[in-house]
């Protein structure tokens, strides 16, 4: 029991940790909360079905699975980094100089206009992610897992130390982190701070668009407004790491997916949201700053 | 002349910070803007940097325009600089700090870093050696692996020097290097910058510290208010009637 809520927490909790990235990256850079976020990861997930749709129909999905998904990986990454670029070029970058509350509700306006955009275009009801993935259930000491979670959990973890790797290790990782630290410093030592600004919707949208993806065909039905809570909990899961850090957002989606199956495993599953919420509460009541959080004196 | 400045205005609301500010700069000499407090100073090196846009007026870097470039555009060109605070990024090591300057002058790409092609790590190895030499020239090679927070105060403000070296700069600006420093750590500083102008590289500071600004100064323009009121060699400047009421003058009193 305790085992089989593990799989089930890391699953989700990897998923979770993959938005969260994307709060937490933009967080870091610009200090605005994208609240557009969550609707990104939404229009990944509706894109995995759109494409797989095209990919079925052409033939592709019968003829090989694993490229037809592959090939629907990158289409709904591609599409969504060009949705996160497009939104930061449009609704964020002329609030730049602005006092901090503007670019937040130009976040919350991004955020209704995508969904009402969705919902118009593929319909207020649920949408459902083709059958294609054969089901295959691993079982080991009285726990099931189906390669569909395994699949998850081993995607989650490689994507999150692909970006370490990328953060700590090349140019545009460490361009990223000064830009964080001081983007006039930054600017002077020859760093272009929209080019970068740019990388970082672009891969915290490709993240949410991966994320989105996996959950759709993890819970196989997808509805416009699933960006809602899925985004207030990846938010929460950035808060609970420490908003701005990286590992924090990481560590913060695994603990909060953990918090969730076990609450809902030993506790009730009724109030299974409820669970991240309470977190938010006592994490911003006992430590504002996060598991791994800077404290504020700390950035200049 | 690497550097001039024709009639440089930058007004904040209804102050006008500098007013018509024009002065020439020779290659390979070291100026110094001296001025009290207020002056504009570094109002006039922001403008020069990219960091404000000017108001009014010109900028040409080495005869080419330069005026209200953003601030990498500029530093590309070949500008550097300082500021008075310290801007280490210090939840990096000492060694990062200067890679990322170097990071300009590299031509590594996103491709080739995510693919891990051996163009990378030769680039990545280069990158790393060369800032190595700067903190070898700024004296802190020791501390290279060193979070730059952990550094002393001293040691941060070469490392401030080193990792604008390491943009490769024909033009270094430096605001107020000797703020804070004791007098030992402000003679190995002067030396630092003689070496820097043997080197061949202009450069530009802003001093208080008037040993240190006699000291290694070729020329010396001094603002009050905004405006240029002097400009000489620094034995000039130090009997410039002018300079002594606005300036020198109250440095006596106090």
């Amino acid at each position: 029991m305790f085992l089989q809520q593990i799989i089930n927490g890391l699953t989700v909790g990897g998923v979770y940790a993959l938005i969260a990235l994307g709060y937490t990256l933009v967080y870091g850079i610009l200090e605005l909360i994208n609240f557009a976020h969550g609707e990104i990861y939404m229009i990944g997930a509706y894109l995995g079905i759109i494409f797989i749709g095209i990919f079925t129909a052409v033939g592709l999905t019968q003829y090989s699975l694993f490229l037809s998904l592959f090939l629907t990986f990158i289409m709904s990454v591609l599409v969504c980094s060009a949705y996160g670029f497009t939104v930061e070029k449009l609704a964020y970058k002329p609030l730049r100089n602005a006092p901090r509350l503007n670019p937040l509700i130009s976040a919350i306006g991004v955020s209704i206009f995508l969904q009402n955009y969705v919902m118009l275009t593929q319909g207020a009801t649920d949408k459902v992610f083709p059958h294609v993935l054969p089901v295959t259930i691993i079982e080991f000491y009285n726990v099931t897992m189906t390669t569909l979670q395994l699949f998850i959990i081993i995607v989650s973890l490689l994507l999150m130390a692909g970006l370490h790797l990328f953060i700590m290790k090349t140019k545009t990782g460490k361009a990223m982190r000064a830009t964080a630290q001081d983007k006039v410093m930054a600017s002077l030592l020859g760093i272009n701070i929209d080019r970068i600004i740019s990388v970082t919707f672009v891969i915290g949208s490709g993240l949410a668009a991966v994320a989105g993806l996996m959950v759709a065909m993890y819970y196989g039905l997808v509805n416009y407004s699933i960006g809602y809570i899925a985004g207030i909990k990846a938010f929460t899961a950035a808060v609970l790491g420490g908003i701005g850090s990286i590992p924090g957002a990481m560590i913060g989606g695994l603990v909060l997916g953990l918090i969730e199956s076990l609450g809902a495993g030993y506790l009730s599953s009724e109030y299974k949201d409820a669970y991240a919420f309470i977190v938010l509460i006592v994490i911003l009541l006992i430590k504002p700053t996060g598991l791994l959080g800077k404290t504020e004196g700390g950035r200049s | 002349m690497i550097l001039e400045v024709r009639d440089l205005t930058k007004i904040f609301g209804g102050l006008k910070a500098i007013e018509e500010v024009s002065f020439k700069v020779k290659q390979g000499i070291i100026l110094s803007v001296i001025g009290p407090n207020g002056a504009g100073k570094t109002t006039l090196f922001n403008c020069l940097t990219g960091v404000l846009s000017s108001t009014r007026g010109r900028v040409l870097f080495e005869g080419a325009d330069a005026t209200n470039k953003r601030a990498h555009e500029i530093t590309a060109k070949g500008v550097a600089r300082t500021f008075q605070n310290i801007r280490v990024f210090g939840s990096m090591t000492v060694l990062e700090n200067v890679m990322i300057g170097q990071h300009l002058r590299s031509k590594e790409g996103l491709f080739t870093a995510i693919l891990g092609t051996d163009t990378f790590r030769k680039e990545e190895d280069e990158i790393r050696s060369k800032a190595l030499e700067y903190l070898e020239f700024a004296g802190i090679q020791d501390y290279a692996d060193t979070l730059a927070e952990n550094l002393p105060y001293g040691d941060q403000k070469r490392l401030e020097i080193a990792r604008a070296l390491a943009t490769e700069p024909k033009l270094l600006l430096l605001d107020e290097p000797a703020a804070g420093m004791n007098p030992q750590e402000t003679w190995e500083l002067m030396e630092l910058i003689k070496r820097i102008r043997e080197w061949g590289k202009t450069v530009i500071i802003i001093e208080h510290d008037m040993k240190v600004v006699m000291g290694i100064s070729d020329r010396i323009i001094v603002l009050d208010h905004g405006v240029k009121i002097a400009e000489g060699t620094p034995d000039e400047i130090r009997n410039n009637p002018y300079v002594i009421e606005a300036y020198l003058g109250k440095e006596e009193v106090g």
